[in-house]
């Protein structure tokens, strides 16, 4: 018993943190990719997670394409129609104060959800997870759903690899070099517009990858992805601005606070990560992998 | 000479007494509700279509007056809610405000429009409270409320064995209403109340607080919430395996709308309560399909209960030959309810409407032969069961 809450208990909510903490890091990992390398704060990043949910009813539906197709499928067409809409419209807006691409995004995101809304209305659509991860294991402590522990594997595994990507290969290098002297990385020869186009698709390919993780799990819905991007904000911005582990550590971590949460005084456990964040703010203004300016 | 001039305007005024009685030369009847949010399936722009199909069933005029709907978004925010209302009433000849989905946007309207003197009818919000301590004598509520859905579903429950309840509840004044409502009947039953766990609006993860619903013990997860958070919640709770323990899921609130999203292979063998469905009798048929053909969906009880306020409304106004509030109301208070949502309705002092509600199982997948034909309907409850007596309703204008 740890303060009233008997261990068992405490355990199976100490995973159910976690599994969330997946989705948090996934989405915040998007955004700080998004950030760091093209400073445009993403607004439109939950549309793009409730786009991979759709687009994996769609295949499916539609096209009878399975689950396993669409977690690489989606997100490829998620980054896709984001490699359009960056070319076309946002790559404009890089020259002007970082307020227009948020205010942009903002309001392609907004475009993106009342079209959802006005086919499919409010209450969405369900999406049958996959019948080799339908069921659950009992570990004892609590009642596992495979398919959630799948999620937490799915996503460490992607996290890992786009920061090993970034931080660790040639590509990952142009990109950072790009960012932080743009003229001479171009003069050396490197297509800088293409690698800020593929950054942004690689950035909302992930938000695709979740919404398609997701699918299964919640409603697939117009609306949930807004639900959870300020959530996934106040993430980017405890792990620090731009910092791609700090984005990922973070959104673990939080998670489980907020599971943690959701035991002790449910009622708070929609603010908490935003106590979090002012705490956070005020002792840390770079946040906690940040550098300070 | 003169009193000749004055008899012939007398009768004048009594052969067209729209002209004379009715403010602005028009009947204005406004939908608020939740159009973008959590509950715009439940209630949302379909309230608006099944408004405005009730009025083109009227003939379109009231007392030789034309009749107009006009709708708008809340958000499922009180002060929004209350901010549109004063704007219609005030500037826009507003006359009456139905629908109002949402319990706390439901009493603010509700409070707001006893201040201005003006009929609200309420088919959204579940809250006995609109017709309990906080009554007022120009607010009424149609369609449903928190205690018939506890009555209807919860009896139903109690009476299988399903004696000991925990509660997952929405933190707001519906859910706590919902609990409670509900809490009192199982105990009045001869069950127990075990623990509740407060979830906030609009959650989209309900793990942890099925897992401490699952520790609990209990026979019965009373699900206290509406909407997607209701539907989330019957999904996540399959993962877990909670149907599979031997626990029950009980959707308090929970209409055709939220069983088309779900779909029928979770929703299958749910009980719940609504006081309308669709394929209940020829009527009704025949008015979902009307329904449907317009909007693509079939209506819940809130589209059938906003369909059957409008009407009632308008036969209100026609009885009282004027859109005053205080005779529009007294007549709502004194007719009966008879349409196709109703039979034999009547409305109490509170401003109750008390018609029959009906306890229904989902069907299974292959149990349904006809698209959106969703429901069994086991039983029928009296409305003078499935409401709050009047006299004890705690509302001050019941003597």
């Amino acid at each position: 018993m740890i303060f009233g809450i008997p261990l068992q208990a405490l355990m199976g909510q100490l995973l159910v943190g976690l599994i969330n903490g997946s989705f948090y890091a996934l989405l915040s990992l998007g955004l700080a990719v998004i950030f760091g390398l093209l400073r445009v704060i993403n607004f439109a990043h939950g549309a793009q997670y409730m786009l991979g949910a759709f687009t994996a009813l769609l295949l499916l539906t539609v096209g009878g394409i399975n689950y396993w197709l669409a977690l690489i499928l989606a997100p490829l067409i998620v980054g896709l129609f984001a490699a359009l809409v960056e070319r076309s419209m946002l790559s404009r807006l890089y020259k002007l104060d970082p307020l227009y691409g948020l205010l942009f995004t903002f309001g392609l995101a907004l475009a993106i959800e009342g079209t959802f809304r006005y086919f499919y209305g409010a209450s969405g659509k369900p999406y049958a997870a996959p019948p080799q991860l339908s069921g659950a294991v009992n570990l004892g402590f609590m009642f596992l759903p495979i398919y959630r522990g799948w999620v937490v594997i799915a996503s460490l595994a992607v996290c890992i690899a786009v920061w090993l990507l970034i931080e660790k290969t040639k590509l990952g290098a142009y990109l950072r070099a790009a960012t932080e002297n743009p003229v001479l990385v171009q003069a050396f020869g490197v297509n800088v517009p293409l690698l800020l186009t593929l950054t942004y698709a690689l950035g909302a390919g992930l938000a695709g990858f979740a919404g398609v993780l997701a699918a299964p799990i919640y409603q697939v819905s117009p609306l949930m992805g807004s639900n959870l991007i300020i959530i996934v904000f106040a993430v980017v911005v405890v792990g620090g601005m731009g910092s791609i582990l700090g984005a990922i550590v973070t959104g673990y971590l939080l998670g489980v606070v907020e599971g943690l949460t959701k035991v002790f005084y449910p009622e708070a456990s929609n603010i908490v990560i935003f106590v979090i964040m002012a705490i956070v703010l005020i002792l840390r203004p770079a946040g906690l992998f940040g550098k300070e300016a | 000479m003169r009193h000749f001039l004055l008899t012939t305007a007398a009768v004048g005024l009594a052969a067209t007494p729209a002209l004379a009685d009715l403010s602005d030369g028009k009947v204005k009847i406004g939908i608020l509700n939740d159009q973008s949010g959590v509950y715009a399936d439940f209630g949302g722009k379909y309230s608006y279509e099944a408004a405005k199909m009730a009025v083109e069933d009227f003939g379109g005029k009231v007392l030789d007056a034309p009749i107009e709907v006009v709708t708008a978004d809340h958000q499922n925010k009180a002060d929004i809610a209350s901010n549109i209302a004063r704007q219609w009433y005030d500037t826009e000849q507003v006359d009456s405000i139905m629908e109002l989905t949402s319990s706390s946007v439901g009493l603010a309207v509700q409070a707001l429009s006893k201040e201005k003197k003006k009929i609200t009818i309420n088919t959204g919000a579940a809250t006995t409270e609109l017709t309990g301590a906080q009554c007022s004598p120009y607010g009424f509520h149609w369609a449903y409320d928190t205690h018939a859905l506890a009555v209807g579903t919860g009896g139903a429950l109690v009476k299988e064995g399903g004696d000991s309840w925990f509660f997952l509840t929405a933190d707001y004044a519906f859910g706590y209403s919902l609990e409670e409502n509900t809490g009192n009947f199982v105990k009045s039953q001869g069950g127990t109340v075990v623990g509740a766990v407060r979830h906030p609006l609009a959650s989209t993860d309900f793990s942890s607080f099925l897992l401490q619903a699952q520790s609990s013990g209990a026979k019965v997860i009373g699900l206290a919430n509406a909407g997607m958070d209701t539907q989330n919640t019957i999904k996540q709770a399959a993962e877990f395996g909670i149907t599979q323990g031997g626990q029950k899921l009980a959707a308090l609130l929970f209409t055709l709308a939220e069983v088309h999203g779900l779909g029928l292979e979770a929703a299958q063998g749910l009980n719940l309560t609504e006081s309308f469905y669709w394929n209940r009798t020829p009527a009704t048929a025949e008015f979902g399909k009307r329904f449907k053909e317009r909007t693509g969906a079939m209506p819940n009880m809130v589209h059938a209960g906003t369909y059957s306020a409008v009407t009632q409304y308008l036969k209100a106004i026609q009885a009282a030959g004027s859109d005053d509030p205080d005779a529009v109301s007294a007549k709502l208070h004194e007719l009966p309810v008879n349409d196709v949502f109703a039979e034999n309705g009547k409305v109490a002092a509170n401003g109750r409407m008390i018609s029959d509600v009906y306890l229904m199982e989902v069907k299974k997948p292959a149990d349904v032969t006809e698209d959106w034909d969703y429901y069994k309907v086991l039983a029928t409850i009296p409305g003078d069961q499935a409401y709050i007596d009047p006299a004890q309703s705690g509302c001050p204008l019941v003597k």
